[in-house]
């Protein structure tokens, strides 16, 4: 016992002595990351939207610091509650679009392709992520261009008539694609896909070849296969990639500017607010709404099981 | 739990507390006479406003300036009013900015920028008279800047379609009609996308809805305001894009289809060397327009060798260098004849003949600039423009 203890050294004892108070371990664990989220993101925000209680001078533009809700009453007009409503209808049907489109991939790639066509699959999917977001964008205003390349393809193939139905219709259509609402969720769709290919595909790779094996075994249909065991199991890879696809689409004022009929989505109308009017008090109120969305959204989606596919 | 939100809510107020504190700056009287140069002068501009030929050899007025003065100077380039605005009011490193009339009455009102001695800037007399004393930078007889440059917006129209009979007025982009081609030019115009441009709109009803009495498309009441917006809603159905993107406005009219809208001289000039068939006017309206003024910060660290900038910024070859790069109106008519790069029509091309007809830009205040009344206040020019152009 005594030789033992003089041989220890200073590394061993502090392991030893914390090896007897967990809290602590875990307060030095957790310290440094938790004050930075707290700290950093958490305060952050906080003086972010303590700026809402501020208001702005109606004569020199400049911010006048006196506590006030004046601000929260502009928020709540109809054109910014539309504004809010608009951009999450988009960020919804995009996140549904990429799930579709990303589901099936994702499936070939974990099931049906060799190790080979899996590695080129995935550099498919990861190359555009290399270049410029904006270059990516710039390149899709052309491509969806009235003389661009689809309507060309389009015509080529006598489809106008299709195209055309598609941009009288009310809300989604507009004089060119890359002037509607259609032409901004199709660039949405593309921009974002990567991020949900990748944690479907993260979820179908942990499903155990077995448990399709004693589905079969069982006798069941490759469909009812598919419903009750490979579904079930990918929804959390699924909500895990909606998480990425809808606050990208929530957050982004990139895209409404240069495709699309200009009409402002949320993160245009808080650059507005603040860069244009220097309205910083209602740019501050204005991020109430992404805030409620996400707060929502991210309830909805821990509890169908989101964050243990992440 | 509610433990944690009085914590929640101490931190708030403690940080709307802290952001409570007064940092106002005061403002002194303007310098009487300049000293020496401090070596070095910070100029907030516009892309392509302060060139020193790195660009092209040819557009180079900072050299020479460098040279005879010892102050050299260094560019810090903003892309809209809003961000010089904010750059000036953030900071105390810079001398100068080259601020349009949207933006220089929000840094007088907001104490940002001082008072400029113009016995000190003796090009001042060849300053065109009619800028001399321009409300967007005069404010109770007192000069705010120096003018730099001014510019028109214009009807760009593309000349496959008006063909010979180019449009007269700015009905083409707020009333629904029947082009010269046949087709109707619903979802084939644009519009500029800033809250400024409802002052297009007000300039349209000053003319053909007279009974609003609008006399300063800057200066609304709420009636004249509301019939402006009612305009631009109008105009809503017809807008293919909002543009604020010169290249994007450029390529709507190459790929897009789009054949006419309010723009800039820069984009006729660029777009027609690049083989789209536009051309260009001032409508029957008359036009908005931007007049630049380098405006000095309140704190400027280097008011000396800024001061030596205001003189140098008026010299005729610089001003008509310049008027060349940038498709702009030159302040110092001296400029206008036996400039090589300019050209002695270049003043004409680029609008000079207009001044007339155009209202320069300025930021829509609550007082109606003094003019006694109650006007719309710019930040709700803002609000209702997001709200217009989102359909509503």
């Amino acid at each position: 016992m005594v030789t033992e203890q003089t041989t220890r050294g200073p590394i061993d004892r502090i392991s030893g002595a914390l090896h007897h108070r967990p809290r602590l371990r875990l307060a030095l664990l957790l310290g440094l990351p938790l004050l930075w989220l707290v700290g950093v993101y958490g305060g952050s925000l906080l003086a972010l939207l303590s700026q809402s209680f501020f208001s702005i001078d109606d004569f020199s533009g400049t911010i006048d610091r006196t506590l006030t809700l004046d601000t929260w009453g502009d928020l709540f007009t109809d054109s910014n509650i539309s504004i809010a409503i608009r951009t999450t209808v988009m960020a919804t049907a995009v996140t549904i679009a990429a799930a579709i489109v990303a589901f099936p991939i994702a499936y070939y790639a974990v099931r049906f392709a060799g190790r080979r066509l899996r590695a080129v699959f995935f550099v498919l999917i990861l190359i555009p992520l290399w270049s410029s977001y904006l270059v990516r964008v710039y390149s899709w205003k052309l491509i969806l261009a009235r003389e661009g390349i689809l309507f060309w393809f389009v015509d080529k193939l006598g489809l106008n008539f299709l195209l055309d139905a598609a941009l009288s219709a009310p809300g989604i259509g507009g004089p060119s694609l890359s002037a509607s609402a259609l032409g901004q969720f199709i660039v949405f769709v593309y921009i974002w896909l990567p991020y949900m290919i990748l944690p479907v595909h993260a979820a179908l790779e942990r499903v155990p070849t077995s448990y399709l094996e004693a589905s079969a075994d069982l006798g069941a249909r490759p469909l009812q296969t598919f419903r009750t065991v490979i579904w079930p199991l990918a929804i959390p890879g699924i909500a895990a990639g909606s998480i990425f696809t809808f606050s990208l689409t929530l957050g982004d004022y990139i895209i409404p500017t240069i495709i699309g009929d200009s009409t402002p989505f949320v993160g245009l109308a808080i650059y507005s607010y603040q860069g244009v009017a220097g309205n910083l008090p209602l740019a501050a109120a204005f991020t109430f709404f992404p805030i409620v969305i996400m707060g929502v959204y991210l309830y909805v989606a821990r509890r169908v099981g989101a964050f243990e596919a992440l | 739990m509610t433990k944690r939100r009085l914590l929640a809510l101490g931190m708030l107020v403690a940080l709307i507390a802290a952001s409570c504190s007064d940092d106002d700056a005061t403002t002194g009287g303007p310098i009487a006479e300049i000293g020496d140069g401090e070596g070095a002068v910070s100029i907030i501009a516009w892309a392509g406003y302060i060139e020193d030929g790195s660009t092209d050899p040819l557009y180079d007025w900072v050299t020479e300036f460098e040279s005879s003065t010892g102050c050299q100077v260094t560019v810090k380039t903003a892309a809209t009013s809003d961000e010089m605005v904010a750059l000036m009011q953030g900071s105390n490193d810079y001398d100068l900015v080259t601020a349009s009339g949207d933006a220089s009455l929000r840094l007088i009102a907001g104490g940002t920028v001082q008072e400029v001695n113009t016995d000190l800037v003796p090009s001042w007399s060849k300053v065109d008279e009619r800028l001399q004393d321009a409300p967007w930078f005069t404010v109770d007889g007192k000069h705010y800047g120096v003018p730099y440059q001014w510019g028109s917006n214009v009807l760009m129209y593309n000349t496959d379609v008006f063909g010979d009979t180019p449009p007269t007025s700015w009905s083409v982009v707020f009333e629904e009609q029947t082009l010269p081609d046949g087709a109707s030019n619903q979802g084939r115009v644009s519009a500029y996308d800033g809250p400024i441009y409802i002052a297009d709109a007000a300039l349209y009803l000053m003319a053909h809805q007279p009974e609003l009495g609008i006399t300063d498309p800057y200066a609304l009441n709420r009636e004249q305001f509301d019939a402006s917006l009612e305009l631009m809603r109008t105009q809503r159905d017809l807008v293919f894009r909002y543009w604020h993107d010169a290249f994007v406005q450029l390529d709507d009219f190459a790929n897009e289809g789009v054949v006419a809208s309010s723009s800039w001289p820069f984009q006729v000039n660029y777009g027609s060397f690049t083989g789209i068939p536009l051309g260009s006017v001032v409508p029957e309206e008359g036009a908005t327009g931007w007049a630049d003024t380098t405006m000095m910060h309140a704190n400027a660290p280097h008011p000396n060798c800024a001061y030596e900038w205001l003189e140098w910024s008026l010299n005729p070859k610089l001003q008509g260098d310049l008027a060349a790069w940038f498709g702009s109106v030159p302040t110092n008519l001296e400029a206008c004849s036996g400039n090589e790069l300019l050209t002695d029509e270049g003043c004409e091309t680029n609008g000079l003949g207009n001044f007339d007809l155009i209202h320069f830009w300025k930021t829509p205040q609550a007082d109606c600039f003094g003019t006694g009344g109650e006007c719309v206040p710019y930040h709700e020019w803002v609000t209702a423009s997001v709200a217009v152009i989102g359909g509503r």
